[in-house]
C-alpha cells in the first residue's frame, strides 16, 4: 500500500515512540515491528528511519547508545526518556481524536452509501 | 548460503556500498556505521530466507532506498553538517583522539612561544628600553616553537633533528653578535630578512621529510598562505578583546595599558601564530583554502591596476625619484605578484587545460615585470650617483631575485598556455626557487652587518 508523504512523516514519531516504549530497540528491529504491526502493509524506505531517529534524538524525545550486539558489530540502540514518554502521550491523545473522527465519518458514509449505492449516493435521500 | 567462496565478494560489494555512502557531506562516519549495520542485518536475514548472498545484497541495497534521497533528509536533519565544523569534532571520529593530542600540543607550544618572549625581561631586557633586543630575536622566539610542533608532529628522523637545531644556533649568534649601530639600517635589515631566512627551517620541519619532493614545498606554500590569513583573523580578534577590555577596566578606573604592553600583546603575538599553526593543520581539506580562493578573487583587479599605471605611466612620460621608497614598493609589488601567483597556482588541478584565468594570470605577471624593468632601468641610470647604502643594495637584490622568478615563470606559462609546456614545470620551477628567497635572506643577515660597518 502506498502512503502520502505527509501520512508517513506524521505518523512515524508516534509509531517509533511506541515502538522503542515497549524496549530499547534499534533501526533494522523498529522496522521489522513496523511491518509485524501493519501486518506488512506499511513498508517504510529502511534509509528514512535513520534520520527520524537523528531528529527525536535531538529533540530529547529518544537517547541513543552504542553497544556491541551478539554479531560482534557495533549497533546503535535508542531508548525513550521520560520527555518522550510525554510526546507520546500527547501523540497519542491527538491520533485518538484524529482516529475517533475518522471512525465517526466513516460509520455515517458506510451505511448510505452501501444502501443507495446503485442510485446515484445519497443525492435522493 | 554463505560459503567462504561467496563471502568475499559481499564483503567487497559492502565495502563499495560503504565508500560510496561516506562521500556524501551530510551523512557522517558514525551514521554509515549504524546504517551498514542496518544493511548487514538486513542480508542476513534474506539469506536465512534462502537468497544468495548477492541476490540478498542487492534486495537490502534496494530497500535501504535512494541514497540521493536518504542523503537529503540526513542533510535537512543535520543541516549543520554542511557548515563543516572544524575546531570542535564531533566525539564520536575516529580521529578525535589524535585531534586533541593535537592540540594540547600545539597549545604547549603557544605556551612555551610565549615563555620565551618572557624569558629575558628576567635577565633584565626592558621591552621598550632594549626594543633592538627583542626585534632581533622575536623571530627566534616564534619560529623556534613552530619548528618544534613540527618536528613534533611529523616524527622528523634524526638526522634532519640534528640540522634544525644547528640552524637556530647559527641564526641566535649572528643576531646577537654583531654590535649594530642603535636604529641603524643594518640592524632593520636583520630583523626583516632573519623569519625569511628561518622559514626556510620551518618549511623543512613541516615537510617532514616531503621537502625534496615538488609536493611537499607545495604544501608548505599553501600552508603559508592559510596561516598568514589565520593570523590576520586572530590578530583581529585579539584587537577587539583589547579594545574591550581596555574600555570596561577604564570603567572601574584601572588603566590596563602597560599589562597590554608588557603581557598580553607580546605573549598573545606569539603564541597566536602557533595557534595559527595547527588551525591550519587542523583544517586541511576540511574547509576550502582561503589563499586560492581570495587570489582568484583579485588577480584580474591587480592586472587591470597595473595595465593602468602602465598606461598613465607611458602617456604622462613621468620620470621616478631615486628613492629608496620606489625601489621598495616595486619589490612589494613583484612579491604580491608573486603570491597571486603562486596560490593560484597552489589550487590549480595540474591536469586541466589552460583556460581564462590563466591568461589573465599570464598578462598580471607580464605587466609586473614591464613595470619592474621600466622602474629599474630607471633607477640604474641613476644609482651610482647617491652610493650603495645598505637598504638600497638589499632592496635591488630582492628585485633581482624577484624579476627572475617571474619572468621565467611568464615563459614557463606561455609554453604551458601554447600547449609547448606542462604546468607541473612551473610548480617544480617555484618551489625549486625557495630556497633562493631564504639564501639571500641569510646573505644580508650574516654579511650586510660588517660589510657596512653596521650602520
Amino acid at each position: 500500500m502506498d502512503f502520502s508523504k505527509d501520512l508517513m512523516a506524521a505518523s512515524s514519531t508516534p509509531i517509533v515512540l511506541a515502538i522503542l516504549a515497549e524496549g530499547d530497540s534499534y533501526g533494522y528491529a523498529i522496522l521489522k515491528r513496523v511491518q509485524e504491526l501493519s501486518g506488512g502493509h506499511m513498508q517504510w524506505t529502511d534509509g528514512m528511519l535513520y534520520p527520524v531517529l537523528h531528529r527525536l534524538e535531538r529533540l530529547g524525545h529518544i537517547e541513543a547508545r552504542w553497544e556491541v550486539a551478539e554479531s560482534g558489530r557495533r549497533r546503535k540502540y535508542y531508548r525513550v526518556t521520560s520527555g518522550g514518554r510525554r510526546q507520546l502521550a500527547e501523540e497519542r491523545r491527538q491520533w485518538e481524536a484524529v482516529d475517533a473522527t475518522l471512525r465517526g465519518i466513516w460509520h455515517a458514509l458506510s451505511e448510505p452509501v452501501a444502501r443507495a449505492a446503485p442510485s446515484l449516493g445519497g443525492a435522493f435521500r | 548460503m554463505t560459503t567462504p567462496a561467496d563471502a568475499l565478494p559481499l564483503e567487497e560489494q559492502i565495502d563499495r556500498w560503504r565508500s560510496y555512502l561516506a562521500r556524501r557531506r551530510a551523512i557522517h562516519p558514525i551514521d554509515v556505521a549504524e546504517l551498514e549495520d542496518h544493511l548487514r542485518e538486513q542480508i542476513a536475514g534474506l539469506t536465512e530466507a534462502g537468497l544468495a548472498s548477492d541476490e540478498a545484497f542487492l534486495i537490502a541495497v534496494k530497500r535501504m532506498g535512494d541514497l540521493d534521497a536518504i542523503s537529503r533528509e540526513f542533510a535537512r536533519e543535520h543541516s549543520e553538517r554542511l557548515w563543516k565544523q572544524l575546531v570542535v569534532p564531533g566525539t564520536d571520529t575516529a580521529a578525535a583522539p589524535a585531534l586533541r593530542s593535537d592540540a594540547v600540543a600545539a597549545f604547549c607550544f603557544a605556551v612555551a612561544a610565549a615563555v620565551l618572549m618572557k624569558l629575558p625581561a628576567l635577565f633584565g631586557l626592558d621591552l621598550q628600553a632594549d626594543a633592538g633586543f627583542y626585534a632581533r630575536n622575536v623571530s627566534l622566539f616564534v619560529l623556534l616553537p613552530l619548528t618544534a610542533y613540527f618536528a613534533w608532529k611529523r616524527r622528523l628522523a634524526p638526522a634532519s633533528l640534528r640540522w634544525l637545531p644547528v640552524a637556530f644556533a647559527v641564526a641566535a649568534v649572528f643576531a646577537n653578535v654583531y654590535p649594530f649601530g642603535p636604529e641603524g639600517d643594518t640592524l632593520v635589515l636583520t630583523v626583516l630578512h632573519l623569519p625569511i631566512a628561518l622559514w626556510l627551517a620551518v618549511g623543512i620541519a613541516y615537510a617532514g621529510g616531503r621537502w625534496n619532493e615538488v609536493t611537499g614545498r607545495m604544501d608548505f606554500i599553501r600552508f603559508s598562505g592559510e596561516l598568514f590569513i589565520y593570523y590576520a583573523l586572530i590578530a583581529l580578534g585579539g584587537a577587539v578583546l583589547m579594545a574591550f577590555m581596555a574600555m570596561i577596566f577604564e570603567a572601574i578606573g584601572i588603566r590596563v595599558e602597560s599589562f597590554f604592553q608588557y603581557w598580553l600583546l607580546p605573549c598573545g603575538a606569539t603564541g597566536a601564530v602557533l595557534v595559527a599553526a595547527w588551525l591550519v593543520e587542523a583544517k586541511q581539506g576540511v574547509i576550502e583554502n582561503m589563499a586560492p580562493v581570495l587570489t582568484q578573487l583579485f588577480t584580474p583587479m591587480f592586472a587591470a591596476v597595473l595595465i593602468a599605471f602602465l598606461g598613465t605611466w607611458l602617456v604622462a612620460g613621468q620620470g621616478l625619484p631615486i628613492d629608496r621608497n620606489v625601489l621598495i614598493a616595486f619589490d612589494v609589488l613583484l612579491a604580491l605578484v608573486l603570491c597571486l601567483l603562486l596560490y593560484s597556482i597552489s589550487a590549480r588541478d595540474p591536469r586541466s587545460p589552460p583556460g581564462v584565468f590563466d591568461v589573465v594570470r599570464v598578462v598580471l605577471v607580464i605587466s609586473a615585470l614591464l613595470a619592474d624593468a621600466l622602474a629599474l632601468s630607471a633607477i640604474a641610470a641613476r644609482i651610482s650617483e647617491f652610493g650603495f647604502t645598505p637598504n638600497r643594495v638589499a632592496a635591488l637584490g630582492e628585485n633581482v631575485i624577484l624579476l627572475v622568478n617571474l619572468a621565467w615563470s611568464a615563459v614557463l606559462y606561455l609554453r604551458f598556455l601554447r600547449g609547448r609546456g606542462s604546468f607541473g614545470a612551473l610548480e617544480h620551477w617555484q618551489t625549486g626557487y625557495l630556497p633562493v628567497y631564504a639564501g639571500w635572506a641569510a646573505l644580508v643577515v650574516v654579511v650586510f652587518p660588517p660589510l657596512f660597518g653596521y650602520i
